[in-house]
């Protein structure tokens, strides 16, 4: 009785979960019993609202003590807060950006909203949880909703076929994710994960093989959400056959949701047992952005491009956790914003060319677009400039304080490599750069139709060119906000 | 009593008969049969140390594994139903659009 009067209480800890799956439920019943506005009309118009509302409902939450809910099962901090925010934000360019492009693959549908803000919630609660049980049930709740969302436009043969590619290797990883959580909890005897971290604090593990081992298999698992090289093989297939705007969602929410589990599971937990893992985290993190970049070098399909280009990033991330840190920590939460902003800015434009101008997403397609649409070309080459780094833009001061994290912890050349990295990546940003600013002959110009819905675009663009542009000027807010999140 | 070590010993070949499973072999039903079988591994090692450690918790994680690799069934099946839709074949084979 006084329990469930405490789990009353304690639903206030997770209010934006429980926004958005009533939104989502309420899109799922007003769909069932009637059209309600079929084609999605107001399906996208109650996600906005549920995801706004659930974002504005963070504020309540702020003002909360950090504070264990349910039996210890979610938690509600400074860290969880952080990222919540950034994925809620996600969600809304997300649902702006696709209001178009998916009414042109032919899915605009309501279930593609549903799907989106489940998925939504599913992360939400993976960065919430702390105990292992729930990191595994949010990892499968997000999962499977972002398994049919890469396949909704199912009359294409190449969508279904990323679908089932992700399919398969997500559950493969997920697997090894759970059989590594067997060993964790065979060497503890416990799932919770603040009763872990005091375990291993205190020296009292008896089978330091067993943690080791189930480290390992977890760190499989979340590489491959995360995208990390060697576990990236599906990345640059599944975002190319993916809907535009859930190749975008994708690329954030995923990658966002999975470190914040990364974090919480080897940032103050594992990472204390052996010191080798900085030593596999360094060749990580190396290979990671090498790969990413020189891949994406060779690449002609801007959204295959910027596929590549998210790995390279993961691994720029990858720089702050072999540096350990709380500064580097701090780092990572603040480029995840940075990177949200940015690449869903970048998807943006890929989705205004691909649907509204009825272009593909080649690099020919980009051709004159500078001089066609001068503004949404500025804003494209504003993200090309945050994701290349380069400085009023947030993306500079977002590596500058992941790089300069691993500087004081005393890995140089890691960030020698990161920073030639970066120089490599100059060349495939600037090269669409140089194309958008091509004349191009006037023959091939797809004339531009009167567009319905764009403005919705346009939003989100605003959305995605503004948040880029303040964290690069006037970042001082919100990186401490992110750094006073890490210092739990 | 059986040692612990003979559950984790069998639990270990049948998450690796899975992972043969998963690699060598190339229609998606008989893959994704595999996977299931990793689930499972996974669940008997949850049992197995439940039991030596005297926790109940593992056992508590079977349950949610076993509705989960429900419900990944469900929307794995419905992809590969797709895919046959459109390939008229459930191999693995076929698809092969996306490439790098």
């Amino acid at each position: 009785m006084i329990l469930g009067i405490q789990y009353i209480k304690d639903s206030v800890g997770f209010l934006p979960f429980l926004i958005l799956l009533a939104s989502g439920l309420i899109i799922l019943m007003g769909s069932a019993v009637s059209g309600f506005g079929d084609k999605g009309r107001y399906g996208s118009g109650v996600a906005l609202i549920g995801s706004v509302l659930a974002l504005l409902s963070l504020y309540v939450l702020y003002g909360l003590k950090r504070n264990v809910l349910f039996n210890g099962m979610l938690i509600i901090d400074k860290f969880s807060i952080f990222l919540v925010a950034t994925l809620l934000i996600a969600t809304i360019v997300v649902i702006l950006i696709s209001r178009n492009a998916i009414a042109k693959e032919g899915a605009e549908i309501n279930e593609y909203y549903v799907l989106l803000l489940f998925s939504s919630a599913g992360m939400i609660l993976m960065v919430q949880s702390i105990n292992l049980i729930m990191v595994f049930l949010a990892l499968e709740i997000f999962s499977l909703a972002v398994y049919v969302l890469v396949g909704i436009t199912k009359q294409k043969k190449i969508s279904t076929e990323a679908s089932l590619k992700y399919l398969l290797l997500g559950a493969f990883s997920a697997a090894f994710f759970l059989y590594g959580l067997t060993y964790i909890y065979g060497a503890t005897g416990t799932l919770d994960l603040q009763k872990i971290t005091n375990l291993v604090a205190a020296g009292e593990i008896t089978n330091r093989f067993y943690l080791l081992f189930g480290g390992t298999l977890v760190l499989f698992g979340l590489a491959f959400k995360i995208a990390i090289v060697p576990f990236h093989m599906w990345t640059p297939d599944v975002y190319e056959g993916a809907p535009t705007p859930i190749t975008a969602y994708m690329a954030v929410g995923v990658k966002a949701a999975a470190l914040a589990v990364f974090l919480r599971i080897f940032g103050h937990t594992l990472l204390k047992i052996s010191i080798n893992w900085h030593t596999l985290f360094w060749v990580l993190a190396v290979i990671t952005m090498s790969v990413g970049n020189i891949c994406a070098l060779r690449q002609d399909s801007v959204k295959r491009m910027l596929a590549y280009s998210s790995i390279a990033h993961a691994g720029y991330i990858f720089v702050a956790v072999v540096a350990g840190s709380n500064y580097g920590y701090g780092g990572i939460l603040f480029y995840l914003l940075v990177y949200t902003f940015m690449n869903l800015g970048a998807f943006g434009v890929v989705i205004y060319v691909e649907n509204l101008l009825g272009l593909k997403d080649d690099y020919d397609s980009f051709k004159g677009f500078g001089f066609r649409k001068p503004i949404i070309g500025l804003c494209m080459v504003i993200f090309l400039c945050s994701l290349m780094g380069l400085p009023p833009t947030g993306g500079f001061i977002a590596k500058f304080v992941v790089f300069s994290s691993a500087v004081k912890a005393g890995y140089i050349w890691l960030v020698v490599i990161a920073v030639i990295n970066s120089a490599i990546a100059a060349y495939y940003y600037l090269r669409l750069i140089i194309t958008i600013y091509t004349r191009a002959e006037e023959t091939n110009t797809v004339e531009d139709r009167p567009i319905e819905g764009s403005i919705y675009n346009s939003i989100g663009l605003i959305i995605s060119l503004i948040g880029t542009l303040i964290l690069g000027i006037i970042p001082y807010g919100v990186l401490q906000l992110a750094m006073r999140a890490v210092s739990l | 009593m059986i040692p612990l070590n003979y559950y984790l010993i069998l639990s270990g070949i049948l998450f690796t008969i899975g992972i043969i499973g998963v690699l060598y072999r190339r229609n998606t039903l008989i893959i994704f049969m595999s996977i299931e079988l990793m689930l499972n591994s996974a669940n008997l090692t949850f049992v197995a140390f439940s039991r030596f450690l005297g926790n109940l918790d593992g056992q508590i994680f079977v349950f949610f594994v076993m509705v989960v690799a429900a419900a990944e069934v469900v929307v794995g099946l419905a992809i590969i139903v797709n895919l046959y839709r459109h390939h008229k074949s459930i191999s693995a084979d076929r698809a092969n659009l996306l490439k790098w």
